[in-house]
């Protein structure tokens, strides 16, 4: 065997480490530990002049092993790995020791600190001994791309791959793409109507022919890694015949049954067999299953729909037989842009949501001044009079210690919108109670001083609560909005007609099951978790999965654009390449020793594992392209016969070792 | 050609293993023809002393079997080892301290106050223990230490060889005898056993997919013939299991139990079989997990069975 000559580098990190650890005596110390050539100390590593160092003692000195002691691997082990590649080593015959963030930035005690620097390199420097080179794999990359979610980050990034001429399977969990988006009005702070502006997208989706759309639909499970991730989907039973319905919504018209309009936020009705709304993509009728009196009867009453289609695209066959369809297919990247839920401030119960008529949340009222929505555009009281007055209130539980902490970006201004529709339309007073006036974007600014000059009257303080408490004469058949003006420094009661919440943004609640579904994770306000939250906003940690849009966090219409933008560059680079890198560091099987039982293939959550034939027996065997090298298998095997490259018991046991020693 | 001689011991073991050898049957022959005995305390009157006497290196090879309990056990060990070119680590106690190496999960005093006072057989109101030393009228008598930890014989003298099982299969010891016999040794350390693979290898019943939502312990159930015992939720141990034996056990209805010890290259028996059992329970709820996993019956006793003095634990630390 060659001779083991390894090289050690302690990164100073300006002071991030050398301000705790001794970097000067550590480097000492790892020069006295066996094999070490050379140890040196450097006050960035990671620099180009670092970087050099390491290639330069490798070409002259003969290492044939690298530890660089310096911040987490996941910022820096590539970039090592690449450097010591660069000098002409295999990029495996490298190890990274955590000094920063395992060491200096969590200990104050100097000495304490540099001796634990001191064990943390000695373990790199044993188990660097016993690494072995590893061969880096090319392998295809599936140029088809999943987006999840018909919002309008879903389909700005399905239109965006899609005009690349790349298949997209766009999948929508409601009967019409559109997303919130469609509910809402006007847009802030240019007041230009959202569907206006919406619909012609929703129509290029509808009719692109490189996006199969799949509205109706929900990813039930994904397996398969970047390049190669395999899809399943549930088309869910609209029982009508798709081929044949034409959307002229007659069956709609004659059926008897009603329910809340789910897309009119329950400020009307909609019926049993329903068309969600006028623009919808695709423009077919859906049946309620749950509500349709000819499917509950199963088959017994009513069948009106059936009677009146002339189309014949409703049937006692398509009502009474259709079931959910599954659907698989295989794709190379995967974008999630599954969006938000609005806030339930039925939850406060000082606000009176769900207790009074005349409270309202934003997404009410958005429908309420849309021309197409239940009032025809008019903002009206319950009982069909128009407010004299409004309160808007702002951070409904948003940046509230109860509710959700962060802020959603985006209710001051579509506050600032209402104030302005509803003086525009009903001429009322208006008193908007916030916070802090939060306008940061292209035009915010500029909206909230137009605002200003419009007669608002701005109250800066949380409301306590919204009451119908009278008292006094004045308050007599209003709600009393109670809370603190905090300029003024005193308790106020405004009696108004209505109250609009500005409801948060929060994390869907379906947001756990789609995390687990893809594998990828969430903060702990429940919003998917970007790689890095600055540098690697719009990908995940698990590779070929991208998030855009309200499912990473609150954000307005044009950050959803361009996040969903971001994510369709990242797919499309990644098909223009055109190939994946294969983990090298993955699981290889002893055939020897394995001897079938079959464990390791159930658990492989990258169906890299399966057993095959060899002699009348069954031995395990690991697709090495479809392998990410997680180490459930080889932790589960209980006869050892799975190891992991880069993580062999022997470098591991030395590096325990070594730490105890 | 001279024939070569050969001991056999009995230290902290039940007994079973001298009954294995004999199943050799009619090779026992071949055995005579090779070899002679010169010291079987089971069956041959040979005092210790003889042994004492005997040159160093002139016995070919002896067949231990037990674990090292008392200080009984440690010094014929140590004296077997100084008189043996070969040490042959016969049995699951030799090798891995097996049933005897339970009492790992407690120390002497433990053990003593069970045996000898919380018995209910037992009427031993002064709680009089066993005493190394007692004097009598015709002077000091004097019985072994016995200890607070139950070793290996590895871990008390250098062994050669390993022949795995509660007790050794007929083919394990005869390969052993063979292998002796012929003079074709394999390499210092070698477990030997007609098998490095798993128990499952040799197991003729049917693998499909091992998911777990409930185990039962044997009784409970009366398993299907041909399915994997895993599979229908009974605890065997086979998937960690060194085969060998010709999976016996599960092939009589009975769970493997882990007799053979860790496959070739395991370091932990127990700790493998547990972690496989944990990846197949099938569940993500924390509170079914509990309940699926209380179902596992003297968990320490199921996984460390055979191997405790031999595992990474080695005892439980008793405070």
């Amino acid at each position: 065997m060659e001779e083991i000559r390894i090289g050690v580098y302690i990164c100073q990190c300006g002071l991030n480490i050398a301000g705790v650890v001794n970097v000067e005596e550590v480097a000492k110390y790892a020069g006295t530990l066996p094999n070490v050539v050379v140890s040196r100390h450097y006050r960035y590593m990671c620099s180009d002049p670092g970087q050099d160092l390491i290639k330069k003692d490798i070409q002259e000195l003969g290492l044939n092993r690298v530890v660089v002691a310096a911040c987490s691997p996941k910022m820096h082990e590539p970039t090592f790995r690449k450097a010591v590649e660069d000098g002409g080593l295999n990029p495996y015959l490298y190890e990274h020791a955590n000094i920063r963030e395992h060491c200096s930035w969590v200990h104050d005690d100097k000495k304490l600190a540099t001796n634990k620097a001191k064990d943390l390199v000695r373990a790199a420097v044993r188990r660097v001994y016993y690494h072995e080179p590893l061969v880096i794999k090319e392998a295809p990359l599936n140029p088809n791309v999943l987006v999840v979610g018909g919002g309008i980050a879903g389909m700005q990034a399905a239109l965006d791959i899609a005009n690349g001429q790349h298949k997209v399977y766009l999948v929508e969990k409601d009967p019409s793409i559109g997303g919130h988006m469609m509910q809402l009005d006007r847009t802030f702070p240019t007041l230009d109507c959202s569907e206006c502006i919406l619909t012609p997208k929703m129509s290029d989706v509808g009719r692109h022919p490189f996006i199969e759309l799949l509205a109706y639909s929900e990813v039930e499970e994904v397996s398969g890694s970047i390049g190669n991730f395999k899809v399943k989907v549930r088309k869910k039973a609209r029982h009508i015949d798709e081929s044949k319905c034409i959307g002229c919504n007659v069956c709609e018209e004659k059926c008897p049954w009603k329910t809340d309009s789910e897309f009119e936020m329950g400020l009307a009705k909609r019926k049993a067999v329903y068309i969600p709304f006028a623009q919808a993509v695709p423009h077919l009728a859906v049946v309620d299953p749950n509500l349709c009196a000819y499917i509950k009867s199963d088959g017994k009453k009513c069948g009106a729909c059936i009677k009146f289609c002339e189309a014949q695209a409703i049937t006692p066959e398509t009502l009474l037989k259709q079931t959910d369809q599954i659907i698989e297919f295989d794709v190379g990247t995967i974008i999630i842009a599954t969006g938000y839920d609005q806030f339930d401030p039925s939850v406060i119960p000082h606000y009176g949501y769900g207790k009074y008529d005349n409270v309202l949340t934003g997404l009410q009222f958005e429908r309420m001044t849309c021309a197409a929505g239940p009032t025809g555009g008019k903002i009206l009281l319950k009982d069909g009079r128009e407010p004299e007055s409004v309160a808007i209130v702002h951070c409904v539980g948003s940046r509230d210690q109860n509710y959700h902490e962060y802020c959603s970006r985006v209710c001051c201004m579509y506050g600032l919108k209402y104030a302005h529709l509803i003086k525009e339309l009903a001429k009322a007073d208006v008193y908007e109670f916030y916070i802090d006036m939060r306008c940061f974007g292209e035009g915010y600014e500029e909206f909230y001083k137009r605002l200003s000059e419009e007669g608002v009257n701005f109250i800066r303080g949380k409301v306590a609560k919204i009451t119908d408490e009278a008292l006094s004469d004045e308050e007599k058949g209003k709600l009393i909005v109670v809370g603190e003006d905090t300029l003024l420094g005193k308790i106020v009661r405004v009696p108004v007609d209505m109250v609009i919440l500005c409801s948060a943004l929060e994390a869907r609640s379906d947001a756990e099951n789609l995390a687990k579904i893809f594998n990828i994770n969430r903060r702990a306000d429940g919003f998917f978790l970007e790689r890095h939250i600055k540098l690697d906003p719009v990908a995940t940690p698990t590779d070929g999965i991208f998030i855009a849009g309200c499912c990473e966090g609150p954000r307005d219409i044009p950050d959803t654009v361009a996040q969903a933008e971001a994510t369709a560059a990242k797919a499309l680079s990644l098909i223009s390449k055109g190939t994946i890198t294969t983990e090298a560091a993955i699981s290889y099987v002893d055939e020897t020793i394995c001897s079938g039982c079959g464990i390791c293939e159930a658990l492989c959550p990258f169906q890299a594992i399966e057993l095959q034939p060899r002699d009348g027996k069954r031995v395990s065997h690991v697709n090495e392209v479809a392998c990410k090298g997680c180490g459930a298998c080889s932790a589960a095997c209980p006869s050892g016969a799975i190891a992991m490259h880069h993580f062999t018991n022997e470098q591991i046991l030395a590096q325990v070792e070594a730490l105890f020693s | 050609m001279a024939k070569l001689k050969v001991a056999l011991y009995w230290a902290a073991s039940c007994g079973g293993c001298e009954i294995a050898t004999l199943q050799i049957g009619e090779k026992i022959l071949k055995l005579a023809e090779a070899a002679d005995i010169v010291f079987w305390p089971v069956a041959v009157d040979v005092k210790y002393a003889d042994v004492g006497k005997m040159p160093d290196k002139s016995i070919d090879a002896c067949l231990f079997n037990g674990a090292i309990r008392t200080s009984e056990n440690e010094h014929i060990a140590k004296l077997l080892r100084a008189k043996s070119k070969l040490m042959i680590a016969y049995g699951s106690c030799a090798y891995e301290g097996c049933i005897p190496g339970l009492a790992n999960f407690y120390n002497r005093q433990m053990i003593f106050n069970r045996a000898y006072v919380e018995t209910p057989s037992t009427d031993n109101p002064k709680k009089i223990y066993p005493q190394m030393r007692v004097k009598v009228p015709e002077g000091e008598l004097e019985i072994p230490e016995f200890y607070d930890t139950v070793k290996t014989l590895a871990q008390t003298v250098d062994v050669d060889y390993f022949v795995p099982g509660c007790p050794p299969e007929e083919k394990s010891t005869w390969l052993a005898l063979e292998a002796l016999i012929e003079g074709k040794l394999p390499p210092k350390g070698t477990v030997i056993s007609p098998s490095t693979k798993a128990v499952c290898d040799e197991c003729p019943r049917k693998k499909e997919e091992k998911k777990i939502k409930k185990f039962y312990r044997p009784y409970e159930i009366i398993p299907e013939p041909e399915k994997c015992l895993l599979e229908q939720g009974l605890l065997c141990y086979g998937i960690a299991t060194r085969g060998g034996c010709g999976a016996l056990c599960p092939q009589a209805n009975m769970p493997c139990t882990g007799c053979y010890g860790p496959v070739e290259g395991v370091i932990d028996q127990g700790a493998h079989f547990l972690s496989a059992l944990s990846s197949i329970i099938d569940s993500n709820d924390p509170e079914e997990i509990q309940k699926i996993v209380n179902d596992i019956p003297d968990p320490a006793g199921t996984f460390y069975r055979y191997s405790l003095p031999a595992s990474l634990l080695r005892r439980a630390r008793i405070k």
